[in-house]
């Protein structure tokens, strides 16, 4: 590991002035995936500005009756939160569906937001690869690509985004707020992480000075008609190769509401307004559960080793929307797929 | 395997500011109840304090990529992987290591129940298992065998210990 400075942060303000004044500096809150990545050689900050004591651990509800989530809240306060588990659920499923408790205990609710892939050509830096050294090559598009995308990819970069709370959270339309040189603002999920595109090494839109406070769900939680399907190599503690976040409002049984994000499928959680809006309005049957898989799947592309997650896609996606409208989401514990 | 440019590793850090060698830091912890100071580099992890600086070997260096969970130790009551926090972040933090867990003279629940079904083999994991499932039973969010094994499923036992390992856990809990 590099050597590098270490500063605690007095407050937000004195976080944001910190990063500003050391173009190779990083926050730190959890750690969990940046000093697993500074032992990498893959992150080399030359500070650490040390923001785990800052207020933001707090979930308050807001004026329209939704929760504001600090940045802060560990992972498992957050899954176990007992306005997260009334309200939704979903959320708490999906929190609970990833790493490990003792990961959970320390990662913070930002930091999931800010977590790098896992493709192993990102992680290995004696391989090219365009996210972590723009220019050099994407050792994964020829590579062993089991693990990578198959929507929204480049010819630079076939690098999934590894969290499953993102996915949760783009199903939900959360909104994350961030502090930056130029003050406060707000930004819908869906704006928060990017495709690769030619910049695969920014993963998301937030600027290198500014840092997130807070992540804000509004009223909506679908805590009726939800799952959060993981399908992955192991039965605990492995990443997705296909995740569905699938939540419904019915009138009966016809659709009033959907909502559908998939993940370890793409640069960002993925979640598709077209197939929602397909569903909306249908009988809650296989047939346009169907449709809206087939939509979602539309512009899917496979590479040498991992086609075979588009069929997985298509039949997680049915299943996962059937859980939803029977109410039956997906377990954690016990790992038989409903 | 395409390549258009040297790799990362060897190339200079432009952004990098020239380094100057960070002092040493203090970092008091309050470890299995004792008040300890220590002065460490920054990126001395917590696991490394532990073993390196306050000779508590214990607590094991397994993968030191939070994927094994043999380096678990409480911070706060809460279970967390040593090997990827720093001891600097940790200031002020009271931390129980598998040497904390015996209290007058007698086993822990759990290091008896370990015993008693025959919990470990080579015992590299077992540490990390105890001081995780010290964890998960505060936690309480844990009832049947399928809950344990999914909330203790960040230790990982090679030797393949697991189903003595959930029944030791079970016998605990029953005591706690």
């Amino acid at each position: 590991m590099i050597d590098f400075q270490y500063a605690r942060a007095h407050d937000v303000a004195d976080a944001v002035r910190q990063m500003a004044a050391d173009p190779a500096a990083k926050f730190i809150a959890g750690g969990t995936n940046l000093i697993d990545l500074m032992k990498e050689d893959v992150e080399r900050p030359s500070r650490l500005i040390d923001i785990s004591r800052l207020p933001l651990k707090t979930i308050e509800e807001t004026a329209d009756g939704g929760l504001r989530i600090g940045a802060l809240v560990p992972n498992s306060d957050l899954a176990y939160h007992p306005l997260i588990e009334q309200r939704y659920p979903m959320l708490s499923r999906a929190i609970l569906a990833g790493a490990s408790q003792q990961l959970r205990n320390m990662a913070s609710t930002g930091g999931n937001l800010l977590q790098r892939t896992r493709c192993y050509y990102f992680y290995d830096v004696a391989t090219p690869c365009n996210k972590r050294e723009p220019g050099s090559g994407c050792a994964a598009i020829k590579g062993r690509n089991r693990i990578h995308a198959i929507l929204g990819a480049s010819k630079a970069c076939i690098a999934t985004h590894p969290s499953d709370m993102c996915v949760a959270l783009a199903a939900l339309d959360a909104k994350v707020h961030v502090t930056g040189p130029a003050g406060e603002r707000t930004m819908g999920f869906a704006e928060f992480h990017r495709l690769p595109g030619n910049t695969p090494e920014r993963d998301t839109n937030l600027h290198r000075d500014e840092i997130v406070t807070a992540v804000e769900l509004p009223a909506r939680g679908f805590a009726s008609n939800y799952t959060y399907l993981k399908l992955r190599d192991r039965l605990s503690y492995a990443f997705a190769l296909v995740s569905i976040a699938a939540a419904l409002e019915l009138d009966g049984h016809t659709i009033k509401e959907a909502r559908l994000a998939l993940g370890g499928v793409a640069h960002k959680p993925w979640r598709d307004t077209a197939a929602e809006a397909a569903l909306r309005g249908q009988a809650a049957d296989e047939a346009a559960f169907m449709h809206a898989a087939d939509l979602v799947l539309r512009d899917a592309k496979g590479y040498a080793h991992n086609s075979f997650k588009i069929e997985l896609a298509r039949r997680g996606i049915v299943r996962a929307l059937t859980q939803a409208a029977r109410g039956t989401p997906q377990p954690q514990s016990n790992k038989k797929i409903l | 395997m395409q390549q258009t440019r040297m790799p990362h590793a060897t190339r200079p850090d432009n952004r990098r500011l020239q380094a100057r060698v960070p002092e040493k830091m203090a970092v008091a912890l309050t470890v299995n109840g004792a008040k300890r100071q220590l002065k460490v580099a920054p990126w001395t992890t917590l696991l490394d304090a532990l073993r390196d600086h306050l000779d508590l070997t214990g607590t094991k260096k397994g993968c030191d990529h939070g994927q094994c969970g043999a380096c678990t130790v409480l911070v706060d009551g809460r279970r967390i992987n040593s090997c990827l926090t720093f001891a600097v972040m940790q200031d002020g933090a009271n931390v129980t290591t598998i040497e904390g867990m015996a209290a007058n003279g007698a086993l822990h629940p759990l290091q008896q129940a370990f015993i008693d079904h025959d919990a470990f083999q080579c015992g590299y994991c077992t540490p990390g298992q105890i001081c995780s499932a010290a964890g998960l039973i505060a936690e309480g969010r844990a009832k049947s065998a399928d809950e344990i094994r999914e909330l203790m499923s960040g230790n990982i036992c090679r030797c393949g210990g697991y189903p003595n390992i959930v029944a030791a856990i079970q016998q605990a809990m029953g005591r706690s």
